[in-house]
């Protein structure tokens, strides 16, 4: 590949039990080419391209969670008298789910945590889904050939609600309950296949009296199980299309420049995962969530002001806030208004965000390949079409909550539906416009500075009388590696006693080998590494 | 025809007959319904006599002496209570508590009113809104009790419960739980913190109501809050949901902060802003391009 020029370096080989396994393995299965293959493999750096790492660890982190739940989740709708150590709720009727989710709160060793930072990470993992999707919009990275990645995208988000809300449906506490009810109610807002739809589900009249153990195999077998496998092929398409990135210096169509996956991508990666489950640690140990006992035990005749679902499906809650009470009647059917907000809306939002790669290509006409992205500004039409989603989204998110906002800011709660109702069909017509605008505009600088270069501020008179301003041209751009690491040479012994002695930090760095090994670049520097589709 | 002239001339003779002894019977008659009349008026008017000279006398023995003795505090308080409610009430609720155009009238909303809406700081009212918010109180409480003392007086009501921390202690605290979440939360919200009604009205926090103010609330139902009264929630329930509500104040989150009560909305704000914005900065902060 690239190692023509620099001088082949001599690894002194110990044999560390690692090399020994690995030797083991590679004797018996052949491993080793594989595995050299895919540690030279080469990421491109840029901080945005780890968003969707974010989403793959909280799910991480909502695997490992949740295993310990189950040891003590008890999913099952049977009524009991609750004698837990809880005093408010001492000799309270309650379904056995609610009990033992109790159970987990106040009486099982680190059950409170674990629930949290659960509880925690379901609302990370949601919210990084969807940065990593903007990021992917905005930079036109499902273009060609990547719009089956798209797709998959798309189903791991609609899951990923599905799997939040099965979740928060589990513990049968008020919230809970009033949150399926209103599912039940959208079901049966189907027309013609409605009743039976809630029946199939709820087996029978809502709430039944097995549905618990249905939703817990949902949650803990079928959904995640779907998505662990479609992360798993989001995860097989990206490696082997290889990763965008952005134009650059070096940069082109058909290669990659960044950082191989071992070690630095690899330790990056740990460590990240590692930062990810403290952020969500802290967040589980030191803010509360979700205190089911607050809202105590599902009573279909008992409801709390205030309900709302997780953030995620805020945006349904606003969008049926918002719907006037239309109800259509005729043909022997009833078409209530709560089918409109609650299952047309999300279809058609879902449907025209995974057609979007196929609508942009047949409308621009661009069917070519790309793997080189685009900053927003690039492709106006493209950033304004996403701004104007997002504004129609944040407008059904924040009237999703509209009556806790009206409370807080004592305002009207009527003043924020109609707010809502107008904003809904006159804000994202703005945004469109003005984010199209400046996308043009800072092009028009751009295009200026290319042009003209930079303004310097110095006002000159020219002997005519003129005033004429100063511009100087704009600098060729740096390229991002101006010494990229093309091969590793082992530090030499002499170097590494004079830079770390002979002490702990000596002793751990001969240890961890490879780590802490000086790597040093071609003689060319500006030279990317993994030039072509070979990696 | 002699049958016939025969049963005539019986006829007239009857009538004859007949005729007369009416017209005495008559005039007698007149005669001593007169005289029934006097005597009876007589007689009514020597009961009434008797019947005023025993309230005169009941009065004298009983009434005057009696109050003055025991209660000389009560009559002060509402002395006072009357010169307080003239200064500051009857702008708006009448000289009289009859209620005016600006407010309503006071006579037989009882104690328990008059210190909800006094010891909230409601009343007074701030300025004409929607509805009135909690805010410090303007009158001190023997203040407020002289009011109580004037309004109770005008035309009873419920009383000030004056509930004690030993009634709170020995509350079943589960069953005012439930008596909570089923009769409060769907307009408090579960944990008390309150929510919006329509058009600007609200139903407060109860974050800072004291037991009595629960219970006078309940029992009075002030602004568009439902009266709930002995018949639907008694005096055990009703001091059950009291140490229901004060148990939602002073019980510590077990699960760290809890930011604000109500559930998935702050819940969502702090996981986007707080934890993905965190993220957000690792992200940076480990992709960012290192001179290597």
């Amino acid at each position: 590949m690239t190692t023509a020029s620099a001088p082949v370096p001599k690894f002194q080989k110990r044999p560390t039990p690692a090399r020994k396994v690995n030797r083991a393995i590679d004797d018996r299965f052949g491993t080793q080419g594989a595995i050299r293959r895919n540690f030279n493999k080469v990421f491109p750096d840029h901080w945005s391209f780890l968003i969707g790492e974010i989403a793959l660890y909280s799910f991480m982190i909502l695997l490992l969670t949740g295993i310990y739940l189950t040891l003590f989740f008890d999913p099952s709708n049977v009524e009991i008298i609750y004698n837990g150590s809880y005093v408010p709720l001492k000799g309270v009727e309650m379904s056995r789910a609610y009990a033992s989710t109790l159970d987990i709160s106040f009486d099982t060793r680190a059950g409170l945590v674990f629930r949290q930072i659960h509880h925690w990470a379901a609302l990370v993992f949601v919210a990084s889904i969807i940065a990593h999707m903007m990021r992917v919009f905005f930079t036109g990275a499902f273009r060609k050939p990547r719009e089956v990645n798209w797709l998959i995208g798309i189903v791991l988000l609609m899951l990923a609600l599905v799997e939040g809300f099965a979740g928060y449906s589990l513990p049968d506490d008020l919230l809970s309950g009033t949150g399926l009810r209103i599912a039940a109610s959208i079901a049966q807002s189907i027309p013609v296949i409605g009743t039976w739809t809630s029946f199939l589900v709820f087996n029978g009249e809502f709430p039944g009296e097995n549905f618990i153990p249905r939703l817990y195999v949902v949650h803990i077998l079928l959904v995640p199980g779907i998505l662990l496998a479609l992360i798993g092929a989001h995860l097989g398409i990206l490696w082997h299309q290889k990763h965008t990135d952005f134009p650059g210096p070096g940069k082109t169509e058909h290669n990659v420049v960044g950082h191989r996956v071992f070690p630095v991508f690899a330790v990056k990666s740990g460590g990240f995962f590692m930062l990810t489950f403290a952020v969500l640690a802290l967040l589980g140990g030191l803010a509360q969530i979700n205190p089911i006992w607050t809202f105590g035990p599902y009573d279909p005749a008992k409801v709390s002001s205030a309900s709302q679902p997780d953030w995620y499906i805020g945006f349904l809650d606003g969008s049926t806030r918002l719907m006037p009470p239309w109800e259509f009647r005729g043909l022997g059917h009833t078409i209530p208004a709560v089918l409109w907000p609650t299952a047309v809306l999300p279809g058609v939002l879902f449907t025209l965000a995974a057609l979007y790669p196929f609508l942009e290509a047949k409308f621009t006409g661009d069917k070519a390949s790309h793997n080189l992205l685009q900053r927003p500004r690039e492709a106006p039409t493209r950033t304004a079409i996403g701004a104007m989603s997002l504004s129609f989204y944040l407008v059904l998110f924040i009237s999703g909550g509209n009556d806790i906002i009206a409370h807080t800011f004592s305002i009207s709660l009527n003043a924020m539906t109609w707010a809502g109702r107008i904003g809904l069909i006159v804000v994202p017509p703005i945004a469109y416009v003005v984010t199209k605008r400046l996308c043009i505009s800072l092009n028009e600088r751009d295009a200026e500075i290319a042009h003209h270069g930079i303004e310097t501020g110095i006002i000159r008179q020219l002997a005519n009388g003129e005033f004429v301003e100063d511009h100087r041209p704009k600098p060729p751009p740096v390229s991002d590696y101006p010494q990229v690491p093309t091969d590793r040479i082992p530090l030499p012994a002499g170097a590494a006693d004079g830079a770390h002695g002979k002490g702990l930090a000596h002793r751990a760095g001969k240890a961890v080998g490879g780590f802490f090994t000086e790597e040093t670049e071609k003689p060319a520097g500006d030279a990317p590494v993994g030039g072509g589709s070979k990696h | 025809m002699t049958t016939s002239k025969a049963s005539e001339s019986a006829a007239s003779s009857s009538a004859g007959a007949a005729g007369r002894p009416r017209l005495v019977s008559r005039r007698n008659a007149r005669r001593s319904r007169s005289a029934s009349v006097r005597r009876r008026r007589r007689s009514s008017s020597i009961v009434l006599l008797l019947g005023l000279l025993a309230t005169g006398v009941m009065w004298t023995v009983l009434a005057p002496g009696g109050n003055a003795t025991e209660t000389p505090d009560a009559n002060e308080a509402v002395r006072q209570g009357r010169a307080l409610f003239a200064q500051g009430c009857a702008t708006c609720h009448g000289l009289n508590a009859q209620g005016s155009s600006e407010g309503p009238s006071l006579i037989g909303v009882g104690a328990a009113a008059v210190d909800f809406q006094m010891s909230t700081g409601r009343m007074p009212l701030a300025a004409p809104a929607a509805q009135a918010d909690r805010k410090d109180p303007l009158y001190s409480e023997t203040q407020i009790d002289q009011v109580e003392a004037y309004i109770q007086s005008l035309g009873g009501g419920p009383e000030d419960p004056d509930l004690t921390d030993a009634d709170l202690n020995d509350a079943d605290l589960a069953e005012g739980g439930e008596l909570f979440l089923a009769n409060c939360a769907q307009c408090h919200q579960a944990a008390g913190a309150g929510a919006p009604l329509t058009y600007g009205k609200f139903a407060p926090s109860l974050s800072q109501a004291t037991a009595d103010q629960v219970v006078e609330a309940m029992r009075t139902g002030p602004e568009s809050m439902p009266v709930f009264g002995p018949g639907q929630i008694n005096e055990e329930e009703a001091v059950a949901v009291a140490a229901y509500v004060r148990h939602l104040q002073d019980a510590p989150a077990p699960g760290g902060a809890s930011i604000g009560k109500y559930g998935p909305v702050p819940e969502g704000l702090v996981a986007i802003v707080i934890g993905l914005g965190a993220l957000l900065g690792v992200c940076l902060w480990i992709g960012a391009r290192q001179k290597l």
